[in-house]
């Protein structure tokens, strides 16, 4: 129930991410569209639109690559999982959609540590952020039945820089509802 | 690697990228599954050696651009991303309007031309042959692919965007599309396409949000106000208590008037032979109930009735159990409901029962014209007759193995298993269920009410009625399915004592089944309080008639009913909004009476916890879209966070200050941008909550209340009136403001928290002494409480739930579960060290806040260390009340 601590998405997540990645903050975003969509005026050029878009960019000024992946297909993962956060998870309309998320994101997580397998990646970043609003809300079951999500959750909360001033969410460890499956 | 490529209008795209992939890239066909970890099957889709697969078409192309070499820099990343999250739903939606509704050209190419303007404008800022350069890349190859299954050979596109036209058509000569063209650009292609379409959920674009039953979701409070936002809230404030309505106060009996809006509330009727479970009270009584308050709320004229469902064999079968008349039976647990609902508050205007003379006259005069239209018709009827008890077994009075799904205790009527609806004798292995012999099949003559003959008239009024009114979405669901298997005629008369008479000639030692009888029950409670109950129940122009009730009572309420009711062509009342609930679980299981597990009404009250507490816990979990469960550990840390710390503690904080500070008299106002804002935000989760309750979503509701006290929190730790109170002028004069401004929030909260926990609401107006107007729901956050209001003795409202005490309570109903180890008090030593952890982490978390206060940080920067330290102490509450490593239980394990 504590909407009010979640990240507003675009702006707000994207001051996050540059203080996560180091950055001097500076950037000032704006918001184009319905769908509020993040825009940034860069000094030399024309602005760049879109959250993955910009938050690429900025991972690349702070010269953390490897964040982005260091195969090619690291790099497709991870801009896969990117896009899939503002298409399935921004896009979300109702508690059915939600569901599916969670629980398909759980079954991709059941072997591994990242979203694109042993490292961590811009993808984790911005899924976390755009997680955390639904996080915040589960019941301790629900928690417990998107096991690995929250063992994937948890890991990225605890990542240094990433959780900044969002709450952080609390994992029982051990299990309450040894009967949820 | 293998790729698949399905009939979806992506297609188009990755054949072309593959172009640039590994030579000899192998195709496979397009698998069901391919993507094992997503629900629902997604083509095209890429298995990579590794085993990893890529199941987003972009990310498959842009993989094959990466192999060759080619990165993608911030424009191609920008297209990208455009391209998934503007132009695909849009180019969705005009395929779905081509292909499948056969729109012709113009019209169906309406959802796409922003999109295309975007596309040409791009190339002309550029001024570039490409979208991100002189050669091709992976931006363009995805671009095209989107757009091709739309226009093919380009020769639709709109002539005025010539860049656009030039660069498609130069990008259809490339040798890698005009190979993807020609593989997609079958017969069988397109038919597949469109097959592929249908089955899609009709796509709309996306700024405009698909039409549902949901009231539209209003931006939460968290999002940016306009200036005109804060300046209107400014001004609702200000009009004070002036602006708010008189309070509507109905005469006694409460009867429709005309001009104003007239709702009358049922809620399932709860059988008489059982004590409720909580899973029965959320289910009907306690969401009617908050739906009654809640439209008394708005001033609109209400009536509330309920009562026992006493005829029918169970009410035999507990007599029989007893040793009492079925009579007897009747009055005890009528009794026993009524204390349980009064207890939980429940404001019925009436709370009658099924077992009275108009109860008879009015199911015999439904009855009698049903028969005088032809819509009965007699049937022998084979049935299950106890030759050692001498009687036929009804219903309950028999039990077997399900014939559906093999359940061992289905019921004669239905089984509690799979829920469906059984004829007793087709019933495998049946036994009497009071002398435990199988019984033999015997005929007899029974009524039957031609459901077949009404089937027109119920869909047409069904049409009509869920087009206006607000049905669940499981209550729409079981209705179509009972239409779709088709109706059958349904048997109405029992061979039974307990029931109202069959007035007829060769049926007069029958009565009628309950199914039919029960439902009639509103009518005839409703004309045991007041003998003008035909102007609620035959007056459909003037009444909206809501029933509450838990899934399984669908049928009864959207089919079974309303053919009654069409087939008595007597003008009645139809349900408008149908209402049903999900099922409340226990812990792990379901409540069971037999097994004592889970807590029934009656014990609700030994458990020392408040009615209010238990109907906000309730009620915060109310099963809307699916079934939820009790939990203790859940309870306590809902009643601790939620009630306590949050809710609690802001109205007790905003009403000690007006008395420390103020010697009890609201102080003067002076209201700040920032005060304005948060006025603004107040009054958008104020219309947010009606909006939700309109629809009757009580469960989201009251989260906007709890939003409202958690703004209020977070307003008080920012501005900190008993610090500036000892200040300057100015400061004692922001805490006088803010003080003010508090203090009438809570008297917000109070309104809006009556139909949650009426009684809480009770002592906040009661404390504050909220004037009368304050029993009307305003349309937006005014100033009720003005300057000079002298308010009460201010007391605090919740008390902390122990975790020992609901330990205790836990293992008390938990009955014969106890499998699971449960959790022992926490031994002193480990919880001890850990409590103290975060005592001392919520002590410093607290002292950073105060020094960012004391720095004047910018005020979101607060409001985020502000969540982090409630977040300390939620976890310091769970900490306290769960050990981390349970200690081994006591004696030997089981296995």
């Amino acid at each position: 129930m504590a909407a009010a601590a979640g990240p507003r998405l675009g702006a707000e997540e994207l001051g996050l991410l540059e203080k996560s990645l180091g950055l001097a903050k500076g950037n000032k975003y704006g918001a184009q569209g319905e769908r509020k969509t993040p825009v940034l005026q860069t000094n030399n050029g024309p602005s760049l639109i879109g959250l993955t878009t910009i938050a690429t960019h900025l991972v690349k000024q702070a010269k953390k690559e490897q964040l982005l992946g260091n195969t090619a297909e690291e790099k497709a993962i991870v801009q896969q999982w990117l896009e899939y956060r503002v298409i399935q998870v921004d896009g979300q309309s109702n508690k059915e959609d939600t569901r599916i998320i969670l629980k398909d994101l759980n079954s991709y997580l059941e072997d591994k540590v990242y979203l694109a397998g042993n490292n961590f990646t811009l993808a984790d970043i911005l899924m976390y952020y755009g997680l955390h609003h639904i996080m915040v809300d589960l019941t301790v079951q629900e928690k417990e039945k998107y096991l690995n999500v929250s063992r994937w959750f948890n890991h990225v909360q605890h990542y240094p820089g990433i959780r900044q001033h969002l709450s952080s969410i609390v994992f029982i460890k051990n299990r309450l509802y040894t009967n949820a499956h | 690697m293998r790729l698949h490529v399905g009939a979806g209008p992506h297609g188009a795209k990755v054949l072309a990228a593959a172009a640039w992939g590994p030579p000899g890239l192998a195709w496979a066909p397009p698998g069901e599954h391919v993507v094992p970890f997503l629900t629902q099957p997604c083509l095209p889709a890429l298995q990579l050696d590794s085993g990893a697969v890529l199941f987003s078409p972009n990310a498959i192309c842009r993989y094959f651009f990466l192999l060759s070499g080619k990165e993608q820099d911030d424009v191609a990343n920008q297209w990208l991303e455009w391209e998934a999250t503007e132009l695909q739903p849009a180019v969705s939606a005009a395929l779905y309007l081509q292909l499948v509704q056969g729109k012709p050209g113009e019209e169906a190419l309406a959802p796409v031309r922003e999109a295309l303007a975007h596309v040409d404008r791009g190339l002309a800022q550029r001024g570039t042959t490409y979208l991100t350069g002189d050669a091709e890349s992976v931006a363009d190859v995805v671009v095209w692919g989107a757009l091709f299954p739309l226009f093919q050979d380009g020769s639709c596109l709109p002539d005025n965007l010539g860049l656009l036209g030039s660069w498609f058509r130069s990008m259809s000569q490339l040798a890698p599309c005009r190979a993807a063209a020609a593989a997609v650009l079958t017969p069988e292609g397109a038919r597949e396409l469109r097959a592929h379409l249908q089955r899609q959920p009709v796509p709309s674009p996306a700024s405009k949000r698909p039409a549902t039953n949901e009231p539209e979701e209003e931006e939460s409070a968290e999002h940016a106000l306009s200036e005109e936002d804060i300046a209107a809230a400014a001004d609702a404030w200000a009009q004070g208590t002036a602006a708010l309505p008189e309070p509507w106060q109905p005469q006694h009996p409460v009867l429709p008037v005309a001009g104003r809006k007239n709702v009358l509330i049922t809620s399932a009727l709860p059988y008489v032979n059982n004590v409720p479970h909580l899973g029965n009270i959320i289910g009907c009584v306690l969401s009617a109930d908050v739906f009654a308050r809640y439209c008394r709320l708005r001033n609109w004229n209400t009536l509330y009735v309920c009562g026992t469902d006493e005829y029918g064999t169970a009410t035999e079968t507990k007599a029989m159990e007893e040793g009492l008349t079925p009579r007897q039976i009747c009055d005890k647990y009528h009794a026993i409901h009524a204390r349980v609902y009064s207890w939980f508050g429940i404001s019925f205007d009436y709370f009658g029962r099924t077992t009275t003379p108009q109860q008879t006259t009015i199911a015999q005069d439904i009855f009698g014209r049903l028969l005088e239209r032809g819509f009965l018709r007699s049937d022998m009827v084979e049935q299950l007759r106890c030759e050692r008890c001498q009687r036929f077994l009804a219903d309950r009075f028999v039990e077997g193995v399900c014939p559906f799904c093999a359940y061992e205790e289905a019921r004669g009527d239905q089984c509690d298993k799979c829920g469906r609806l059984i004829n007793a004798i087709e019933l495998k292995k049946p036994q009497c269920k009071i002398c435990h012999d199988s019984p033999v099949v015997k005929s007899s003559q029974h009524l039957f009410l031609d459901l077949p003959k009404l089937e027109q008239r119920l869909e047409q009024w069904l049409e009509q009625s869920w087009a206006t009114g607000d049905w669940t979405a499981n209550a729409r669901f079981i209705t179509r399915s009972w239409l779709r298997d088709g109706l059958r005629p349904r048997c109405i008369t029992r061979d039974l004592a307990w029931g109202t008479p069959v007035p007829l000639d060769g049926f007069r030692d029958k009565v009628f089944y309950v199914w039919f009888d029960a439902p009639i029950g509103y009518l005839s409670i409703t004309a045991n309080y007041t003998d003008q109950w035909e102007r609620w129940w035959k007056n459909p122009e003037q009444v909206e008639l809501y029933n509450f009730m838990a899934k399984d009572n669908v049928p009864f309420h959207s089919v079974v009913f309303p053919c009654s009711l069409l087939g008595a062509e007597d003008g009645y009342t139809l349900v408008n909004h149908l209402v049903a609930t999900e099922y409340l679980n226990y812990e792990d299981g379901k409540f069971s009476k037999s097994r004592g597990v889970g807590v029934f009404g009656d014990m609700a009250k030994d458990t020392g916890i408040p009615a209010d507490v238990w109907r906000f816990y309730l009620l915060s979990l109310r099963p809307e879209g699916q079934d939820s469960a009790f939990s203790w550990a859940d309870l306590l840390l809902r009643n601790n966070s939620e009630l306590l710390n949050n809710l609690g503690n802001f109205v007790n904080r905003a009403g000690m200050f007006v008395c420390k500070f103020f010697g009890g008299c609201v102080p003067e106002m002076e209201l700040s941008p920032d005060d304005k804002r948060l006025l603004a935000r107040v009054g958008l989760e104020l219309r947010h909550y009606t909006q939700l309750l309109d629809k009757v979503r009580i469960r989201d509701a009251l989260r906007c209340v709890l939003n409202i006290s958690r703004h209020g929190n977070q307003y008080i730790q920012v501005n900190e009136p008993w610090k500036r109170i000892k200040g300057n002028d100015a400061d004692r004069g922001r805490a006088s403001t803010v003080t003010g401004v508090a203090v009438n929030m809570a008297c917000l909260l109070s309104i809006m928290l009556q139909p949650y926990m009426p009684s809480i609401s009770a002592s906040i107006q009661d404390q504050l002494r909220a004037p009368p107007a304050c029993c009307v729901l305003p349309s937006a956050f005014v100033c009720t409480l003005p300057p000079g209001h002298r308010i009460g003795t201010v007391t605090p409202l919740f008390q902390k739930l122990e975790n020992d005490q609901v330990e205790a309570l836990r293992k008390r109903f938990g009955g014969g579960q106890a499998k699971a180890a449960p959790p022992k008090p926490p031994t002193p030593g480990v919880d001890l060290q850990k409590v103290k952890e975060l005592s001392e982490e919520v002590a410093k978390q607290g002292t950073h806040v105060r020094e960012l206060k004391a720095a004047k940080v910018e005020k979101g920067q607060i409001d985020t260390e502000v969540a982090k330290l409630l977040e300390l102490k939620r976890q310091l509450v769970l900490v306290e009340g769960r050990p981390l490593e349970p200690p081994a239980p006591k004696g030997k394990r089981k296995k």
